[in-house]
């Protein structure tokens, strides 16, 4: 807002502001985007409370030794006094909830089924995360060089994405979990898997991210601001993070969002062909696969089931939610 | 319209090219990477019980110790003339499609494959017929009174619905609909019959399956039509539509669904090509033999042969999938062929 300096006369002195100076001064107060998005985000409920219960499993994950101390007996303890040796299914109505085992206990060996479900959540969540956050930087990078440059490294990366969705995802993964080692890359155990699983979910996921973010930048890279940036002698790495990035951090905040529930699944379903993290370390996908084999008892299934599906339907909803508020456009 | 068949033909073969390279890079890179030795790695291919000699003439034989290069001009080879195995006691001969052999079983994987696809392709089949019409009839009626009580409850089940991993809906549809529960009208898991020996049981038996599969992809598509009718029927050539007087299910269905359906079919024809490629969770939830479960057991007992061939029939799969999907782009929208 510079005025020329030069120009004489009353043309400046005018002052437009004044007219309002009568009006409600209130009704006209400057909004940034995000506290637009805040607001129409705190009128829905139902996205509320996704976040909420997404905080709620962030801290039951966090705390879970603590929990379990106080509310279960640790995950991996038997309690065959809990089963039936001549059934081997656990006694009691129920499969053995009380006060005592809050979820029951399983067959066969009398673990209980809430401190399990407890511990799955850090595993699930996890993995979730970290293999979310991986597919947004491997996303976002070649989204936007894509975008940005254009040309034959546009084509080259688009074809990539291209095959990348094409490919029987599921299949592969479980061939690729199926034939690492025990022991590899220096690590073993729950860390590998943990490490495989993160590495698997999110280097087949960015192309979810990776094309929201090319068709983002495709469309910014033409707008004025870019142009004048340029115009002013900014070369391409500013323009990148200081122009592009800050513009497409609301579409990768949503789809990001909408991809964790997409991996909670993708996590647990691979623990559930045994691929996943490996027992006896308590996982939601293992359970369920464990629940399959004893259908007389049907409360094991439902635990481990509606954990993933509460988490799954949190998530989806937050993420619903936050698109609407950010983007309109779409409801 | 020729070139465009041409460029899509040729981009099937690139991609059938680099899923036998990716294919090849998970079975015999990978494990090298992750620090596994020839010999280790021959001992998964002749059986785990095999002595540390045998496993390091196994892998000499084998050419676990040749350069990547060569073993994958090996593997493509295999694929595409047949191939042979020299790994000790005798010669096994892996005919044509040779997409694996097992050393566990000593056979070649093709023919597992293709006595095990008919159970998928019924699955799929069955299951896409019903998601295709549910799917999308919900999400038109949806979009079409949006916002009224059908919409926001359809909606709700909807997102339900993606949230729910099918190895629970599949588990909890056995507890409720079989094994002897009141309700228990349908089959248990783990029973086949081929179409042409009873149409009937053969029905009955693929039912849960189907609808359980069914209600996954149903919830995803009634979504995607939602989104898309929504948008299309804001579009002004509705309006110019309706203003010429057409009916409004003629402005609908034409130009309304037909517009909406195009990226859809794109959906439609990865899902379906992957499904095809083996349906590993349904099928293990109700223990289907198939070949996502063909797949699993295989992995259970170390029989990578069998995974890897599964891997290529799945990948050849998606690729013909959306190769025909790209050609009826063609037939159903006219913009495509200018292109």
């Amino acid at each position: 807002m510079t005025a020329p300096l030069d120009v004489p006369g009353s043309a400046t002195e005018a002052d437009p502001e004044a007219v309002l100076a009568g009006a409600d001064r209130k009704a006209i107060q400057g909004r940034s985007l995000g506290q637009i998005a805040w607001m129409r985000l705190k009128r829905d409920k139902v996205a509320l409370a996704g976040a909420g219960v997404i905080i709620f499993l962030v801290l039951v994950a966090l705390f879970a030794p603590l929990i379990v101390k106080f509310l279960g007996h640790p995950p991996l303890e038997f309690h065959r006094e809990k089963i039936d040796q001549s059934t081997l299914t656990p006694t009691g109505a129920f499969g053995g909830m009380s006060w005592d085992y809050l979820f029951g206990v399983e067959p066969l060996w009398g673990r209980d089924i809430f401190s399990r479900i407890v511990y799955g959540a850090r595993i699930s969540l996890l993995i979730a995360f970290l293999a979310t956050l991986l597919s947004v930087v491997i996303g976002t990078v070649l989204g936007v060089v894509a975008g940005y440059f254009g040309g034959w490294v546009d084509t080259v990366i688009s074809r990539a994405m291209d095959v990348f969705l094409a490919f029987p995802l599921l299949v592969f993964a479980i061939a690729l979990a199926g034939v690492v080692p025990d022991q590899a890359f220096g690590m073993s155990g729950d860390t590998l898997r943990v490490s495989l699983l993160v590495f698997i979910i999110g280097f087949f996921s960015w192309p979810y991210i990776g094309r929201i973010v090319r068709g983002q930048t495709l469309s910014l890279r033409e707008r004025e601001f870019i142009d004048a940036a340029r115009s002013l002698g900014a070369r391409g790495p500013y323009i990148i993070f200081r122009e592009l990035l800050p513009n497409l951090i609301a579409p990768i905040l949503i789809y990001a969002t909408l991809v964790i529930p997409t991996n909670i699944l993708f996590e647990a379903a691979l623990s559930f062909l045994g691929v996943g993290v490996r027992p006896p370390t308590p996982t939601w996908g293992g359970m369920l696969a464990e629940a399959a084999r004893f259908y007389t008892v049907p409360h094991f299934a439902i635990f481990p089931g509606l954990a993933i599906f509460v988490t799954v339907l949190a998530f989806n909803l937050f993420g619903d939610g936050l698109r609407d508020a950010l983007d309109p456009r779409g409801r | 319209m020729v070139t465009y068949i041409i460029r899509r033909l040729i981009g099937a073969v690139i991609m059938l090219l680099i899923v036998s390279m990716a294919t090849f890079a998970i079975f015999f890179l990978v494990p090298q990477l992750a620090g596994a030795t020839p010999e280790g790695m021959a001992s998964r291919y002749v059986g785990r019980t095999a002595t540390a000699e045998t496993a390091k003439l196994a892998a000499e034989r084998l050419g676990f110790n040749d350069p990547l290069v060569v073993q994958y001009g090996r593997f493509v080879k295999g694929i595409v003339a047949g191939a042979e195995y020299d790994y000790g006691p005798g010669v096994e001969e892996c005919p044509a499609p040779c997409l694996g052999y097992s050393f566990i079983t000593r056979q070649p994987v093709f023919p597992d494959l293709m006595n095990r696809l008919p159970i998928t392709l019924s699955l799929a089949i069955g299951a896409a017929v019903i998601w295709v019409v549910m799917g999308v009839g919900i999400g038109v009626l949806s979009a079409l009174r949006r916002g009224s009580v059908f919409d926001r409850a359809a909606m709700t089940v909807a997102l339900a619905g993606v949230s729910l991993p099918i190895f629970f809906t599949g588990l909890v549809s056995l507890l409720v609909f079989s094994y002897g529960n009141p309700f228990s009208f349908a089959a248990q898991g783990g029973h086949y019959t081929t179409f042409l020996d009873s149409p009937s049981q053969w029905a009955y038996n693929l039912l849960l399956p189907w609808i359980t599969l069914a209600f996954l992809f149903a919830a995803t598509y009634a979504r995607l039509t939602r989104a898309g009718m929504l948008e299309t029927m804001n579009e002004d050539y509705i309006r110019t539509a309706r203003a010429k007087g057409l009916r409004e299910s003629t402005v609908v269905t034409k130009h309304g669904l037909r517009a909406a359906l195009t990226p859809i079919l794109t959906v439609f024809g990865l899902d379906f090509g992957l499904l095809i490629g083996g349906a590993v969770l349904t099928e293990s939830a109700y223990s289907l033999p198939g070949l996502g479960k063909y797949a699993i057991d295989a992995i259970v007992n170390q029989d990578l042969p069998k995974v890897m061939g599964v891997t290529l029939l799945a990948a050849l799969f998606v690729v013909v999938a959306s190769l025909i999907v790209d050609l009826l782009y063609a037939v159903v929208d006219p913009r495509v062929r200018l292109a």
